[in-house]
């Protein structure tokens, strides 16, 4: 295995080739079984659209999935993959990561399988900052189960399992990414191909944990839930998406922006507010990441979409390696030695 | 007045006192200067849960037993010749395990009114003859050392901090230890402190010159090396000797290591020493928790690395699933279970067996793991070794039932050559001509280790059911019955050494069947029935799944199979299952290990009831 360094810091270290690839040498020869319509299918397109760009060795691209709808995932990509257990990926794509700085690592998970059996690894893994892109696909509901809330629903949701309304409060999974600073964190709707795939690009580039959420529909147990950012003109006045470096507007002229208000942010009428005052993202920021993630509403009358967060921070598989490569340089593997230690009587015959 | 010097064979200490008392200190100490020595030796901490309990009462009470001999001993000692008493708690809660005639030493500083009340007691009992039946020895421990510190400049109360070595200083001139070891240990542990290192050193010279000097005490004993077996040893505990058998592992497989792992008692250790050791390729990834630490091991075995896991049995109980995993995909996973005290939290310091049932069927669906049990604290080291060889040449998750008085306890270990180590290196699948991720090897079952980054072999693995060969999904009915074959026939199918039977009479018609912690107890009753003229055969269980080939065949050459364990008798309902033997179970859980005396009495009882 040789490793060419692209100048790519998120896949220092995984092989490159030569070879020309197209995106129907990542499809696997397994028949996919998603629903008709389901958003997994243009996800899925998407992704074996994208990877040939990066070039990699085929063999070096692993998927870990937990289980849901979305985490039949790796069964479809011809790469390495392991459709594991529920919550779990990341956990486990934690332990490949560490033993293994060839490979580039995809988590699939969803909203019920990374933000409720899940939580607790997924906030582990981004503060540890893992070496790992996670594309959480959020559809709001939980479709393997057919149809219970999840915990991304909106307060009052009617489901087989909340017949009265659910009660819980959903999570803003953007800002709960941000509040484990996480090193990187996106957003992207499964129906903008090139939003999707322009943030995965940067995903895969960024050396740390990636956290991308994709907004996505079930059009079986929650059909509809994001159509409101699918409509073209609700979509101009909705949607905001953010560029590193450049001012925050959005509409079709760009008539809308975002300001800072109090300690947050605010969306105004561009003819309204002076040009100085509209904010410029900054993606290194988190403050301002975090406020941007609040923009995002519920009921989706605004939406951020793009790479809200993008900071360089020591990724935790990486000082790992570092420890025992310095460890290793400092002092031989001799067994024989450890196993005598310090103490020892000889007993003679 | 000279002391009189007298010869034993065999010397039982209890160092005892307050948790803050650091009586686990001086009893490690003292096995030091034994090990040096050249004694056999076998050892018994016992602490309570609490990091520090309220001071000076019954649960803050730790305690170090401490047995040394001449001969191979097998147990820690039933019961204390010496006891050291540092507080009346301490007394109190050991006192009653002193035989007559036994020696007591005391710290009477302790004694004040206070103090005594706190734990119960109404008058003095070093006052009244509650004690006389004892060899008492008051001395105002605390007192002396900070007098012997005076000099030092040492403020008081870290004077009186060094009293244990005080007491350490006094059973080494009472059993002429070698000190040199303690001092230097001393000057190197308190480096950082070269001031409380003197202390420590001269409180212990203290101890010592008290009973040079004083004429309280009137004998010494000596008790000899041991003849031990032609080598070189050193002193371990089980959960060091566990570490040790991972690294060792991870050499013979030249397969890096990663250890994910959640902190818990009493497995921590194993965490803690594997950390010091980098520089064998070994990664420890302290995890978020129990789940997360087997999901780390399970994906760097994934990756072709050995993962490990430790824990205990509350552990287990949150790894389930992803036990459940690696059985599925047929990697390779070293799961330990130090078990101690349950159900639940249970009694997280104390020893137990009692996760015998849960490893071996403590999954959903028919989920078939190999069960592997150290004996002794330096068994762990080759018992490790065998649970990563299965599971390396196998594909399999093993299970490791270590405990609480294995993990913790310490003897003396002939340190093995490391060219006498087996060969445990693996071969990852590279061939992508015809390859299938579920094709099995002929001999063992097991499937190939096929790990990314190999070109032409990828391939999709999980949790769902696979297709035979190719690992496809799979509902089929007939091929998921004849998954759930394969991997039971590959676990049953693996390869254990035959269990050796112990019966050195040749005619004994009772077999005592045991596993794990137990085998100090239950060797040390065998011996003391044999010597009543009783013959009893003794056999001891490393490998619980599967069984040795040989276990039904030496079962049923007895007329009677006594099973003792430290929980309700789960070896017992194995044995009786898969045997249909009549076994008779001795059970205790008490969350301690069994004494010989008992297991003596067991034992005799049902070889006079087949010979009458």
């Amino acid at each position: 295995m040789t490793a060419i360094d692209l100048g790519i810091p998120g896949l220092t270290g995984v092989p490159t080739t030569d070879e020309k690839q197209t995106a129907r040498d990542y499809k696997s020869d397994q028949e996919v079984r998603w629903c008709p319509g389901c958003g997994d299918y243009i996800v899925l397109n998407t992704m074996q659209s994208f990877l040939p760009s990066l070039g990699l060795k085929r063999e070096n691209i692993v998927f870990v999935s937990g289980i849901g709808c979305s985490s039949r995932f790796p069964y479809y990509m011809n790469t390495y993959g392991m459709h594991s257990i529920h919550g779990r990926a990341p956990a486990i794509a934690t332990g490949l990561a560490v033993a293994r700085p060839d490979l580039s690592v995809w988590v699939v998970t969803g909203d019920g399988d990374a933000l409720s059996i899940g939580g607790n690894h997924l906030i582990h893994t981004l503060r540890r900052n893992v070496n790992l892109k996670i594309l959480l696909f959020n559809n709001r509901i939980y479709g393997l189960t057919k149809g219970q809330y999840s915990p991304t629903s909106e307060e009052g949701k009617v489901t087989k399992s909340t017949p009265l309304g659910s009660l819980d409060h959903p999570f803003n999974p953007v800002s709960l990414a941000l509040g484990a600073e996480a090193s990187f964190v996106g957003r992207a709707l499964d129906s903008d191909k090139a939003g999707l795939t322009s943030v995965l690009r940067q995903a895969a580039e960024h050396r740390g944990s990636a956290l991308v959420e994709i907004y996505q529909n079930c059009p079986i147990f929650n059909d509809g839930a994001f159509d409101v950012l699918k409509d073209a003109d609700e979509a101009q006045r909705r949607i905001i998406n953010v560029v590193d470096g450049e001012p925050i507007r959005f509409g079709r002229e760009g008539e809308y922006c975002v300001v800072r208000e109090g300690f947050g942010l605010a969306v105004a009428k561009s003819a309204d507010v002076d040009a100085s005052d509209v904010v410029v993202h900054d993606a290194s920021d988190l403050n301002l990441s975090f406020a941007l993630s609040r923009l995002s509403t519920q009921d989706l009358t605004h939406t951020v979409t793009g790479v809200f967060r993008r900071a360089n921070r020591t990724t935790y598989d990486d000082g790992v390696r570092a420890q025992v490569g310095e460890a290793k340089a400092l002092k031989a593997a001799d067994l024989g030695k450890l196993l005598h230690g310090k103490d020892t009587w000889t007993v003679v015959g | 007045m000279s002391t009189e010097t007298r010869k034993l064979d065999r010397v039982v200490i209890r160092f005892a006192g307050d948790s803050g008392d650091g009586m686990q200190l001086t009893g490690d100490r003292f096995t030091s200067e034994a090990a040096a020595f050249g004694n056999d030796l076998a050892t018994q901490p016992n602490f309570p849960a609490e990091i520090r309990a309220p001071q000076g009462t019954l649960p803050g009470v730790s305690s170090f037993q401490l047995h040394f001999a001449d001969y191979d001993i097998l147990t820690p000692g039933d019961r204390p010749d010496v006891l050291v008493a540092m507080n009346p708690a301490a007394l109190k809660a050991n006192v009653g395990e002193l035989p007559d005639g036994g020696i007591l030493i005391v710290n009477t500083d302790e004694f004040s009114k206070r103090n005594l009340t706190k734990v119960g007691y109404d008058s003095n009992p070093l006052e009244d003859d509650s004690l006389e039946r004892f060899q008492v020895h008051k001395i105002a421990m605390a007192t002396l050392t900070i007098g012997a510190l005076e000099e030092t400049g040492l403020g008081k109360k870290d004077a009186e901090r060094a009293k244990n070595m005080f007491a350490l200083g006094l059973l080494s001139w009472m059993y002429h230890r070698p000190t040199e070891g303690t001092e230097r240990f001393l000057r190197e542990k308190f480096a950082k402190k070269p001031d409380i290192a003197e202390a420590n050193v001269l409180a212990f010279r203290a101890g010592w010159n008290y009973g040079e000097t004083t004429e309280a005490f009137a004998v010494t004993y000596e008790v000899a090396p041991a003849k031990l077996n032609v080598g070189t040893y050193r002193q371990i505990t089980g959960n060091t000797a566990t570490a040790y058998g991972i690294v060792a592992a991870a050499q013979l497989s030249k397969l890096p290591v990663v250890l994910g792992t959640y902190p818990i008692t009493p497995a921590s250790d194993i965490l803690h020493e594997l950390s010091k050791h980098k520089n064998f390729d070994i990664t420890t990834v302290q995890a978020e928790d129990e789940i997360a630490g087997i999901g780390i091991a399970l994906g760097a075995s994934y990756g072709g690395a050995l993962g490990v896991t430790s824990t205990s049995g509350p552990g287990i109980a949150l790894k389930s699933e992803t036990i459940g995993l690696a059985v599925m995909t047929e990697l390779p996973l070293l799961v330990i279970d130090v078990q101690r005290g349950g159900p639940s939290t249970g009694l997280p310091t104390k020893t137990e067996q009692a996760d015998l049932l849960q490893a071996m069927f403590g999954r959903n669906g028919e989920s078939p793991v190999p069960v592997v049990a150290p004996r002794s604290p330096s068994d762990c080291f080759d018992a490790v070794v065998d649970a990563c060889r299965i599971a390396l040449k196998y594909r399999t998750p093993v299970l490791f039932l270590s405990d609480g008085a294995v993990a913790n306890g310490s003897e003396p270990w002939l340190i093995p050559d490391v060219d006498s180590l087996p060969d445990l290196t693996v071969e990852f699948a590279t061939d992508p001509e015809n390859f299938q991720p579920y094709s099995r090897d002929p001999e063992t079952l097991a499937r190939p280790w096929a790990v990314p980054g190999t070109p032409g072999l990828q391939h999709r693995i999980g949790g769902l059911e696979k297709q035979d060969v190719t690992g496809n999904i799979s509902y089929d009915p007939e091929n998921h019955d004849k998954m759930v074959r394969l991997r039971q026939a590959k676990i049953d199918g693996i390869e254990v050494p035959d269990v050796e039977v112990e019966d050195p009479d040749g005619n004994a018609r009772v077999l005592v069947v045991g596993w794990g912690s137990s085998y100090g107890p239950i060797g040390a009753a065998a011996r003391r029935v044999r010597k009543l003229g009783l013959p009893v055969a003794h056999a001891h269980l490393r490998h619980l799944n599967p069984f040795p080939k040989n276990l039904g065949e030496v079962l049923r050459s007895y007329d009677k199979v006594v099973v003792p364990e430290m929980n309700l008798g789960q070896l017992a309902l194995l044995l009786r299952a898969k045997y249909l033997v009549d076994a008779v179970s001795y059970t205790k859980v008490q969350g301690l290990p069994f004494k010989a005396e008992e297991l003596q009495d067991v034992l005799a009882d049902v070889i006079k009831g087949v010979s009458a």
